[in-house]
Order: C-alpha cells, then sequence, then structure tokens
C-alpha cells in the first residue's frame, strides 16, 4: 500500500468510527432533553429517573464523540495537505464556523448540564439540555455543508494563477441543494439511531421485568421517534438521490449498477456485475422503478455508467471515472435495506405494546436488542457509499483524491498512525461498550436517590 | 488594519485562550498523583476541572479550525509537517478525555488516573516543542512543505520550549487548585505550586530570553518582561494565600509569553530555514473575500461564547468541598 491507499483507509476509519457516535448523540441529547421538559412540566420523578438514566448513557456515548472528533479537524491537515492548500479558502470557512459556532454551544452547555442540577434553577438547567442539543445538530449542519462542497462545489471559482479554489459566495455554500438534502437525512439517521437504541434496551429491560412502565414509556417514546424518523430518512434520501442524479450521475448510476442510459430504468434489487465488459450477468429489476424514483418519471432517462464514463473522458480527459461499482451498489442498496428494517421493527413494536400490552415473545427482546445495530449500520455504510461513490474525484469534477493526499508524507509514518488510531479506537470501543453495558445493567436510580451525580461533591 | 493582520491576531488570541484555560487542565492532570492523597482527594482533583475541560478544549479545535479558514497554508503546513507529535498530541487528547469522564464511572480508577496524568503531561509538553519550533523556523521547500524529521523538530531550543509550557502549564493547574479547594488539599497544591513555579521562572525565563536573543523585537521584550513578572507575582500571591491574584498573574504571565512567540513571529507564520521559502500572512492568507465573511462570523459569536463560558466559571465559582 502506499501513502494515498494509507490516507484512505485512515481517513475511512477515523470518519466511520467518528460517525458511530455523531448519531447517537445527535438523536439522543433530543429525546433525554425532551423527557427532561416532561418532567419539568409535570413534576412526575419517573421523567426525572427516566432523563437521568438515558442521560447516562448519553454522556458515556459523547465523550467518544468528542475525543474522536478532534481527529477529524486536524486531519485534513496531516494527510491531504495538497488537498488543505487547494480547497482551504472555502472549506476551512463552514469548519471554523462550527467551532466557534456549535462546538463551543455543545460543550459548555453540556458541562453546566452534568454539573449544575442542583447549582442551577430548573429552568435554566432545561435549558442547557436542550441548547448542547441544538448545538449537536448546529453542528452537523456546517459539517455537512462542508462536506457537500466536495459533493457538488458551489459559490467558488478556480484562481488561475494559484490554481486554487476561492470562496465567492458563503450563502452559496451554506445553502448548497446538496446540503439541504442531506442535512435532514442525517438528522433524521440520527433520530431513527438513537431511537432503535432506547428501544433495544428498553425491550431488554422489560424482558427482566424491571422498571416496567419507565422503559414501556421509554421504549414506546422511541419507537414512536424511530417511525417519524425513518420516513424522513426515506423521503429526504430520495430527495438527495434526485440532486444526485443530477449532480453526480456516475454515483447513482454506480449505485443502480445502471451501465447503459435508459429511459424506463428499473430498480435493481440484485445484481451481478461484469466490470469489464460494463454490464450485469444478473440482474432483478422493478420494471421503471429506477427512472420514478430518480426523476418522478416512469419513463425518465437515467444515465448509465458506460455513458457517464465516456461523457467525463471528453470532458475531464482520460482516465477512469467509476467508483468502485459494486462497492457503491451495495453499500447503497445495504444502507437502505438496513435502515427500512429499523423502521419495521418500531412499527412492530408499537403494535406489539399497544393499549397497555407489554411484548411477551423473548423473540422480540432478541430482535429488538440485535436492532440496535441496523441504524449504525444503515449511517455506516451511507458514509461508506457517499465518499467512496464520489471516486475518483475528492472535490467533485475539480480534485481528484490521488493528487490530495499529503505529497511530504512518509509511507511508515502514515502506516504507523493508522495503525495507533486503529487500535487505540479498538481499545475505546470495548471500553465504552463494558460501561455502557453496566450501566444499562445497573438501571435506573432507585426512585430515593438524591438528584446529584456525583453525591460525594459539592460546590 | 489589514484583516490578514487581525487574523494573525485573532489566531493568536484563540491560542492563548487554549493555554490560559487549557493549560490548567493540564496542570491539573500532572499534579494528580502528586497532590492528592485517596480516593475522595483524586474524585475532588478531577472534579475542579469537570464542567469546564471540554469547553476548554474547543478553543484548540476552533484555532485549528480558523488557522483552515484563513490561513490555510498555515494549516495544511503545520500539521503535514509537525505529523508525529501531533498524532501524539492527538492520542493523549482522546486519551485524557476518555478518560476524565469514564473515571467516576468505572470500578477502578487507577489506570484511568494513570491515563490522564500521562495525556496531560504529553501535549503540555509537545506544544512548547511544537511553538519553539514554528518561532525558530523549519526546514521548508519552495512548495512550502515540510521537509524535515521529528528529530528536526526535537532540537534543544524546542525541548527547553516543551520544558518550559510543562512548567508553566503544572504551575497554572496548581494555583487552579489552590483557588478552588480548601484545606490540606489547598496546602499541598500551593507546596507543590511554589516549587513547581521556582520552576517555571527559572526554565520559562531562559526560554524567553533565548527566544529574545535570537528573534525579539523591540516591542517583545516589555511583552517578555511582563510574562516574567506574571510568574513571579504568582509566586509572591500563592505565598501570601492570595489565590485569585495568583491565578490571574499566571493568567497574565501566559497571555504575555503567547503574546511574545506570536509578536515575533509576525508578519511570518511559519519561517522557513530558508527565509525565501517561508509562509508568512500575505502568502498563506485566503482571500480578502473570506477573511471578511469570517471576520463577521468572529465578531457575532466570539462575545457571545465569551460571554456564556465566563458565566459558566461564575456558577462554579465556589471552593470544591467534601461534605
Amino acid at each position: 500500500m502506499d501513502v494515498l491507499d494509507l490516507s484512505r483507509w485512515q481517513f475511512g476509519i477515523t470518519t466511520v468510527y467518528h460517525f458511530l457516535f455523531v448519531p447517537l448523540t445527535i438523536g439522543l441529547s433530543l429525546i433525554v432533553a425532551g423527557m427532561q421538559t416532561a418532567w419539568y412540566r409535570t413534576e412526575n420523578p419517573a421523567y426525572l429517573r427516566m432523563t437521568r438514566f438515558w442521560g447516562k448513557l448519553f454522556l458515556i456515548n459523547f465523550a467518544m464523540g468528542v475525543v474522536t472528533g478532534i481527529v477529524q479537524e486536524f486531519q485534513f491537515g496531516m494527510n491531504w495537505s495538497a488537498y488543505s492548500r487547494f480547497v482551504g479558502d472555502v472549506f476551512g470557512a463552514p469548519l471554523a464556523m462550527e467551532g466557534l459556532i456549535a462546538f463551543f454551544m455543545e460543550s459548555t452547555f453540556l458541562g453546566l448540564w452534568i454539573f449544575g442540577w442542583d447549582k442551577l434553577p430548573r429552568k435554566i438547567h432545561l435549558a442547557t439540555i436542550w441548547l448542547a442539543s441544538i448545538g449537536t445538530a448546529v453542528s452537523a449542519y456546517f459539517i455537512l455543508a462542508a462536506n457537500s462542497w466536495m459533493q457538488h462545489p458551489v459559490g467558488y471559482r478556480l484562481n488561475p494563477v494559484s490554481g486554487r479554489a476561492e470562496l465567492t459566495d458563503i450563502w452559496a455554500v451554506l445553502t448548497n441543494s446538496t446540503t439541504l438534502a442531506t442535512f435532514p437525512h442525517v438528522i433524521f439517521g440520527a433520530f431513527v439511531t438513537a431511537g432503535a437504541f432506547v428501544a433495544g434496551v428498553s425491550a431488554w429491560q422489560l424482558a427482566r421485568k424491571r422498571d416496567v412502565a419507565l422503559f414501556r414509556t421509554s421504549g414506546r417514546v422511541a419507537m414512536v421517534v424511530s417511525l417519524v424518523a425513518a420516513v424522513g430518512v426515506a423521503l429526504s434520501g430520495h430527495w438527495q438521490a434526485q440532486i444526485m442524479t443530477e449532480q453526480q450521475p456516475m454515483k447513482m448510476a454506480a449505485a443502480e449498477a445502471l451501465w447503459e442510459d435508459e429511459t424506463s430504468a428499473g430498480f435493481s434489487l440484485f445484481a451481478i456485475g461484469d466490470v469489464e465488459n460494463g454490464r450485469n450477468s444478473v440482474n432483478l429489476q422493478v420494471p421503471n422503478g429506477l427512472s420514478l424514483l430518480a426523476t418522478n418519471s416512469l419513463d425518465g432517462e437515467v444515465e448509465g455508467i458506460n455513458d457517464v464514463q465516456a461523457r467525463y473522458q471528453a470532458q475531464y480527459g482520460p482516465g477512469d471515472y467509476r467508483p468502485v461499482i459494486g462497492l457503491a451498489y451495495w453499500s447503497f442498496r445495504l444502507m437502505i435495506g438496513f435502515g427500512a428494517l429499523a423502521g419495521l421493527l418500531a412499527l412492530a413494536g408499537l403494535w406489539l405494546t399497544r393499549r397497555g400490552r407489554l411484548p411477551e415473545s423473548r423473540w422480540f427482546t432478541r430482535i429488538a436488542v440485535l436492532g440496535i445495530a441496523l441504524p449504525f449500520l444503515a449511517n455506516s455504510l451511507g458514509w461508506i457509499f457517499t465518499e467512496m461513490g464520489r471516486q475518483p474525484w475528492t472535490v467533485f469534477g475539480i480534485m481528484r483524491t490521488a493528487a490530495a493526499v499529503s505529497p511530504g508524507a512518509d509511507v511508515a509514518e502514515v502506516a504507523l498512525t493508522l495503525v495507533g488510531f486503529t487500535l487505540v479506537y479498538a481499545v475505546l470501543a470495548a471500553v465504552e461498550v463494558r460501561l455502557l453495558l453496566k450501566f444499562i445493567r445497573m438501571g435506573p436510580d432507585p426512585e430515593s436517590a438524591p438528584a446529584e451525580p456525583i453525591p460525594a461533591l459539592s460546590y | 488594519m489589514e484583516l490578514t493582520t487581525v487574523w494573525f491576531a485573532l489566531i493568536a488570541v484563540l491560542w492563548t485562550g487554549y493555554f490560559v484555560l487549557e493549560g490548567f487542565d493540564f496542570g491539573v492532570g500532572v499534579l494528580l498523583p502528586f497532590v492528592a492523597r485517596d480516593e475522595s482527594d483524586r474524585r475532588l482533583v478531577v472534579a475542579s476541572i469537570g464542567p469546564v475541560w471540554d469547553g476548554n478544549e474547543v478553543w484548540l479545535l476552533v484555532a485549528g479550525g480558523a488557522t483552515f479558514a484563513a490561513f490555510p497554508e498555515w494549516y495544511a503546513t503545520l500539521f503535514s509537517g509537525f505529523y508525529l507529535p501531533l498524532f501524539l498530541i492527538l492520542l493523549a487528547l482522546i486519551a485524557r478525555g476518555i478518560a476524565l469522564e469514564y473515571r467516576n464511572k468505572s470500578d477502578s480508577t487507577r489506570g484511568w488516573d494513570r491515563t490522564f496524568f500521562w495525556g496531560s503531561l504529553a501535549p503540555a509538553f509537545l506544544w512548547g516543542v511544537a511553538f519553539a519550533n514554528i518561532v525558530q523556523g523549519v526546514p521548508l521547500d519552495a512548495a512550502h512543505e515540510f521537509t524535515g524529521s521529528l528529530f528536526t523538530l526535537l532540537n534543544p531550543y524546542a525541548l527547553l520550549g516543551g520544558a518550559a509550557t510543562l512548567t508553566l502549564f503544572t504551575f497554572h493547574g496548581a494555583v487552579f487548585l489552590a483557588l478552588r479547594t480548601q484545606g490540606e488539599l489547598r496546602a499541598t497544591a500551593i507546596r507543590l505550586g511554589r516549587q513547581i513555579g521556582l520552576l517555571a521562572l527559572l526554565i520559562g525565563g531562559a526560554f524567553l530570553l533565548l527566544t529574545q536573543l535570537d528573534k525579539g523585537k523591540p516591542l517583545t521584550w516589555p511583552i517578555a518582561a511582563i510574562a516574567a513578572a506574571g510568574i513571579a507575582g504568582a509566586l509572591i500571591a500563592l505565598g501570601r494565600d492570595r489565590d485569585g491574584w495568583a491565578f490571574a498573574a499566571n493568567a497574565l504571565a501566559i497571555v504575555a509569553i503567547t503574546a511574545t512567540l506570536f509578536a515575533n513571529l509576525w508578519p511570518n507564520v511559519m519561517p522557513a530555514l530558508d527565509p525565501a521559502n517561508s509562509l508568512t500572512v500575505d502568502n498563506a492568507s485566503s482571500t480578502p473575500y473570506t477573511l471578511t465573511v469570517m471576520t463577521w462570523v468572529a465578531a457575532i459569536f466570539t462575545p457571545v461564547v465569551l460571554l456564556y463560558q465566563g458565566w459558566t466559571y461564575w456558577v462554579f465559582r465556589k471552593r470544591l468541598t467534601l461534605d
């Protein structure tokens, strides 16, 4: 492997790993804020216990999101210095805004929330979790604006002298159509994630008949959140796919293993591709499905891989402009499949717990617990699809990934940091899961427990 | 004033804020094994920075983001060039953040406390190494790529810089603990603080003197003097039970040292050994449009951030006690 491959693996690993924690943080912060709001309004101590139990799990997860996020901020400079020089004028702005506007907000108000239970008036304390929660979503917006610019660069010009991208319109960057479609997709995905997590943990607790009322309520709230959000994910995903068809036709064609331009294109369910000859040997399709999804019309034209490749060669010069087709095809399909299953699971759970019922079947408990993994898989595959599907570009149409890597980077050094981060991340994952399990097993504090996070301390 | 100058100053302010705030967090981590006798002491020491450490660390992220936005070339050269030290800093920050958040949730705290110690010590030292190298100048080629190795960065002057920030931040942590605790814990913090503060004055003074002799400008001599006076003042105040004054004086010292380094740097942002290849505020900067946009964002949001972060310190202003 050369520096480029190692750097790509490193970026992939650190980013996908970071994004295991991010959606759970975004979604769970809102669920916890909702529970605390219910407590604030009703003064029902059950809501307080709920807030504190889920709040603890939220904090364990939040810490991982914070520390893995530090790497994200610096690895552009470390491994991708050519990229940083080329795009810094445009790409740096949303990143700096994210730090100044969102990171300060989430970290500061979360600190106040954790340690402020008996220091702040109830209303102010409630406001701190809401501000932290809003901060996480604002952060997502800016980083998605930065990423969307890589998918669909807008509001810039190429300086002919320096050869670099220069910002000409910040509003165009912040209101990029790609951002506007991606943001709801990611945020709804975060709610599905948190919903599946809370529902899975609740189902497990219900099977143990512990705190039945508390976990029945938590679980049902979470499943409603998951279900509504899953519909949101599907709708925003549909919007995104239409934008992608227009902005990155190659990515869409690869996602569908569609080789030639087609009107009335079918939606592929299962295909075995023959990349060398540019065709599928097996392809099971829903007739007209792709045309309908991508263009809102049964006989709309969707561009195929071979045709886009020919067009790009004419436009950008000789080269292979195809991403890894099999990876794009399967990551796209599995993302949709896992996401849909998460939604269906929430629906099934709501049905099984309707009107005071409790799920009796051991199977439901097992499936609900395993179901926690579904949105995490869908999130990771979604990012793998959107980033790998953009290849060979790092900034679509203007910079190739091969040209983005740090020219001075040393293979041994990049290999060392790749191994180092991966090992540390693996250890941290084990620590985090163990800690989550410990607190899940412990269950909520008994009703008489003091409302102080560190009982022996006072300020 | 030119926008590039404004942004150079703003980035200096962000690093200053980072060193003043996370400086005492690092110091608290380094001192943990020495000030705390038992678990309840250790809990208290860690809790002294519990509500604020994460917000303090964001200063670093914003400094990094602002450098990327305002001086992309600086960001690219610095972080790709100082590759391994930065990797170590990142690992340390990851480990220490997790240690801080997980220690009180775990059954055994020993491993976490050790992680917190090393995770605080390493960046406290390495930031000094990094900044000493920036000020001194490093080998850059015409494309502004760093051409040295790890050992280029580990030169005696840079190691002295590392020792200076390590002792200074540790002293800062001791003064902070004195300010935030009571009784025996506070007495221990003061005793250790007076020893480490003396070291900080000697090593920091030597580092400043060397820096001034090599790169000093007429303007930075008085600032460097203020830095030394700040450490000395903090030592004196600490000896007279004026913890608040001691903290303010040492914070001033950190501000003055950072200001000295940045003022000596300007108009370079990363001087090269061959001056023709140096990165300056002009050749490293973004376009005037980007700088204008970012200036508006900073002008609106920085006061807001300062207000609510300041409010956090106000909320948690009382000394910690075990009851």
